[in-house]
């Protein structure tokens, strides 16, 4: 265990165009992507634009593609590469770049704004409250996400196809719809709002065809693809053609 | 001079973490216009390193807790210094603050009954902590950041704009709070993506800044932590309090070097985890102070029994405040018994099965796992204290969150002073932004209310020199070449966080704060030549440069202040003065600018920026003394205070 030089290749560039640029920098012990990339802006390139906040892999603000796989830089420790291996670092390639490694996110955040939100159970006041834990279990794991977006970058669906962003939410988005719809005390549907309908004709959840590579670099481990996008479909499939459902709303919506 | 877009909003929030959105929802719902400025992305704040959870006296977990229990805990933490309405505000509607996120769909961890689960914690009396997992923070900023996107949606359906009535502006630095004559008129900042300036006019500006941990080189904070609102304070004329007061948490990891600083949760010493040296000895016994002797279990048959049965025991040890625990484990240290890489031993692997701590501490697994290679199921964590938190703050008002002396600015969460006195409770932290949070966001809407037509006028005057301050690192090669070269703004931080580290750090002797006093006005003179290369666009030597301003001015007020206060208390520790002194007890501390007229300049560099001011505190309401034993008040309170 030591120090050694390691070879970096960095994307460096605007919206007008850019390239890798290369560079040697020194690397240490324990020591994780982000380090080094903080290293070169101290003694190489001082104007080397990255996003990052706490360095312990919990606001997943430092999403990056390191040799060519969707990561959170300060979570990739130097030590899962060879001393010998050039590490390539290139911005997140589903967004628009700003500077460097960073780029405009605006998306995400625009179909955030997309999914209705919680809907408070009526005449259940703060405090009352009364939820079991195996029933919040499963809307827990999806608000572990730390939107760090990688998923929404890595989903083929938009990944190369700019033209499907308008139509597609992306894996966090419709699993965000998936947590509320299964929030035990959600009143969507009482008032009025189908969030499963939603979720397919609104979020796009036709587009997914459960490739699984949202939940591969998830790096909360949150099962996005099994837990949230499959049940999702499902119910929303049962919604859409079981006409026994169809049925009980029409009789439901009329009392 | 650059054209500046300017735009009018009726409260700017700057800010965004649990007191910037609490503020900001609680303004919009009053009728506000409101701006949020965040520094990084929406969501990304510092409280989503949050981890163990919010101290609210619900009372789920066991039904003797109550506002006036964790009034008590708040005061025996802070060692009596607490600004006590604070604390009594903060303690009575901590709860409600709670309920209030679920019904915006917060999702708890849950008790068997289906309440919100409560877990124990460091110097709270009981189970009080709403948490989930070990990522309470995170569940805070994630309700919050989703409430101010539901109050969006409600106006788009309203107006056809998502923003006519709340927007957030992200990744936005303010580097000046503007004023008309001695009120607010609003701020002056820059867009981090294009550099572009620009003002927004308000009345009323809320500070929610967090804190300045960045100002020490072992710190558990993220890079936004460079004290902006404390220093954006200052320089519009308001006083800090007690800044003297930093916390440094007893458990941050210690390797490997490159995560140096970042935090273990207080949860695993909560759910059972204990502290050992490299003798394997439970060392935690032997520095139980006297003030809390009778609270503390003597024995580890008695502690571990106290898991169970917290009737009938005490607690153990590991779970003193704080400052207790961190002193400890930096004597153990020093005396040569502590762990491989210079902490000690925090252990949960002998104390439950594996499932049950992946269960409770999923963050923890995780982050040793990933970036240590310890499995915290098999093998012990290696943990030293880390610098964490600032008592210290903005001076407000109890009730409004207002700061003394500049109508128009307040000020929540971790940037204002008081609440904690001189040691903040775990736990405490979340449910302060809550409550400040609110009361912050309230009190602005009205009072830009009632400014009404007359609201203040921004000067232009103003608004040139703070552009022209903020373009100064790019002209640092050009201007003054007599002084000296050009500084790289990263070698300036490096070399300030190791003097705030180890000349006022968690032990603290009078040469060594008089040496940093004399470094930092070495540094503020280098840091007048701090230049930068490229140009505005998301230039992150640029950022460093600026936020250098704001880290030198507070690391001043640390350093004046620790060197006035000659007592130990809380989080100001003096080996010259090991012992807490009950005549100090009601003695604030107040830093303001040493000339006022300065507020737009840099000013001399040597002569010091900070002048002190002594402050006798408000004598304690007799009713709140009346909740204390008289045994335990004398040993806080000099004997006029007692017999008043």
């Amino acid at each position: 265990m030591s120090s050694y030089e390691a070879r970096f290749k960095v994307w460096r560039g605007d919206v007008r165009g850019g390239g890798l640029e290369d560079f040697a920098v020194e690397v240490n012990d324990g020591e994780v992507v982000l380090d080094i990339i903080h290293r070169l802006q101290a003694t190489q390139a001082p104007d080397l634009a990255v996003r990052w906040n706490c360095k312990a892999g919990k606001c997943g603000s430092c999403s990056a593609e390191i040799n060519g796989r969707p990561r959170l830089l300060c979570m990739t420790r130097m030590s899962v590469f060879e001393r010998d291996e050039t590490i390539t670092v290139t911005p997140l390639r589903a967004f628009p770049v700003i500077r460097d490694l960073v780029t405009d996110v605006g998306f995400n955040y625009a179909k955030a704004r997309q999914v209705p939100a919680f809907v408070p159970p009526e005449g259940v006041g703060p405090g009352e409250y009364r939820m079991m834990q195996e029933d919040v279990d499963r809307s827990q794991e999806f608000r572990k996400c730390i939107e760090c977006f990688l998923c929404q970058d890595t989903c083929h669906v938009v990944r190369d196809h700019e033209e499907n962003k308008q139509a597609f939410a992306g894996p966090r988005f419709l699993m965000r719809v998936a947590e509320l719809d299964m929030h035990p005390l959600d009143a969507a549907e009482e008032s009025g709002l189908d969030r499963k309908r939603a979720a397919q004709d609104e979020h796009g959840l036709g587009y997914c065809n459960i490739t699984k590579c949202c939940t591969e670099v998830c790096p909360e481990g949150i099962r996005i693809t099994d837990n949230a996008l499959i049940p999702l479909k499902e119910r929303a499939v049962d919604r859409k053609y079981d006409p026994l459902v169809w049925l009980g709303n029409r009789i439901r919506r009329r009392t | 001079m650059p054209v500046v877009d300017r735009q009018e909003w009726d409260v700017v929030v700057v800010g965004a973490g649990g007191a910037g959105l609490r503020a900001a929802v609680e303004a919009r719902e009053r009728g506000a216009r409101t701006a949020v400025i965040c520094k990084s992305l929406f969501g990304k704040a510092h409280t989503v390193m949050a981890e163990g959870g919010i101290a609210a006296a619900m009372g789920n977990v066991n039904a003797g807790d109550n506002w006036q229990v964790h009034f008590r805990d708040t005061m025996r933490g802070g060692k009596f210094l607490n600004q006590w309405r604070m604390a009594e505000l903060h303690a009575q509607e901590a709860p409600q603050r709670v309920w209030e996120l679920e019904t915006w769909g917060a999702l708890f961890d849950r008790t068997k009954d289906g309440r919100i689960s409560q877990r124990n914690f460091g110097g709270h009396e009981y189970p009080r902590l709403a948490h989930v997992g070990d990522r309470t923070g995170l569940e805070l900023i994630r309700t919050l950041q989703q409430k101010i996107v539901a109050l969006q949606q409600e106006d788009f359906r309203e107006t056809g704009d998502y923003e006519s009535r709340l927007k957030v502006f992200q990744e936005c630095t303010v580097t000046r709070v503007l004023k008309d004559g001695d009120q607010v008129s609003g701020v002056f900042g820059y867009e981090r993506e294009s550099g572009r300036f620009f003002v927004l006019e308000a009345p009323a500006v809320v500070i929610a800044t967090g804190g300045i941990g960045k100002s020490f080189k072992v710190t558990s904070n993220s890079w936004e932590y460079t004290g902006d609102g404390h220093a954006l304070a200052l320089l519009a004329g308001a006083p800090l309090l007690n800044m003297e007061f930093v916390q440094f948490h007893p458990t941050g990891m210690v390797w490997p070097p490159s995560v140096k600083g970042i935090l273990v949760t207080e949860s695993v010493r909560g759910d059972g985890g204990v502290l050992r040296n490299s003798e394997g000895k439970r060392f935690m016994f032997d520095y139980i102070p006297d003030v809390f002797k009778e609270k503390y279990a003597e024995s580890e048959e008695e502690g571990d029994r106290w898991y169970d049965d917290p009737d009938h025991n005490r607690r153990p040890p590991e779970l003193l405040p704080r400052d207790e625990v961190a002193r400890a484990i930096n004597a153990e240290v020093k005396a040569g018994r502590g762990s491989p890489h210079g902490g000690v031993f925090l252990d949960v692997s002998t104390r439950m099965p594996a499932e049950v701590i992946k269960r409770r501490l999923p963050s923890m697994y995780h982050q040793f796992k990933e970036l240590a290679d310890v499995d915290i199921t098999a093998e012990p964590m290696e943990v030293g204290p880390t610098c964490h938190y600032v008592m210290g703050g903005i001076a407000v008002d109890s009730d409004s969150a207002a700061a003394r002396g500049v109508p128009g600015l307040f000020a929540a969460g971790e940037v204002a002073g008081g609440m904690h006195g001189s040691n903040r409770l775990g736990g405490n932290s979340l449910s302060d932004l809550l409550v400040f949070g609110r009361r912050a966001g309230w009190h602005a809407a009205e009072y830009a209310s009632g400014a009404g037509a007359a609201r203040p006028r921004v000067d232009d005057a103003q608004v040139d020199s703070a552009a022209a301050e903020a373009l100064r690192p790019f002209s640092a090669e050009s201007e003054e070449p007599d002084d000296g070269p050009p500084e790289n703004p990263y070698t300036l931080h490096q070399e300030l966080q190791q003097t705030m580290n180890d000349l006022v750090g968690i032990i603290r002797r009078e040469h060594e704060m008089e040496r940093a006093l004399e470094k930092l006005a070495e540094l503020r003179a280098r840091a007048r030549r701090a230049g930068v290369e490229g140009h505005r666009q998301f230039n992150p030597g640029w950022h460093l440069a600026l936020d250098l301003r704001n880290m030198l001015l507070v690391s001043e007020c640390v350093a004046r202040a620790a060197l006035e206060r000659t007592e130990s208390r809380g989080g100001h520790t003096r080996e010259d003065h090991a012992a807490m002194d009950r005549a100090w007890r009601n003695v604030n501390l107040l830093c303001a600018l040493a000339d006022p007229a300065d507020g737009l300049t840099d000013g001399d560099p040597v002569r010091g920026r900070i002048a002190l001011t002594r402050e006798t505190t408000e004598p304690i309401r007799p009713d709140l003394l009346a909740l204390f034993e008289k045994e335990e008040l004398v040993k806080y309170l000099a004997e006029e205070e007692l017999y008043e």
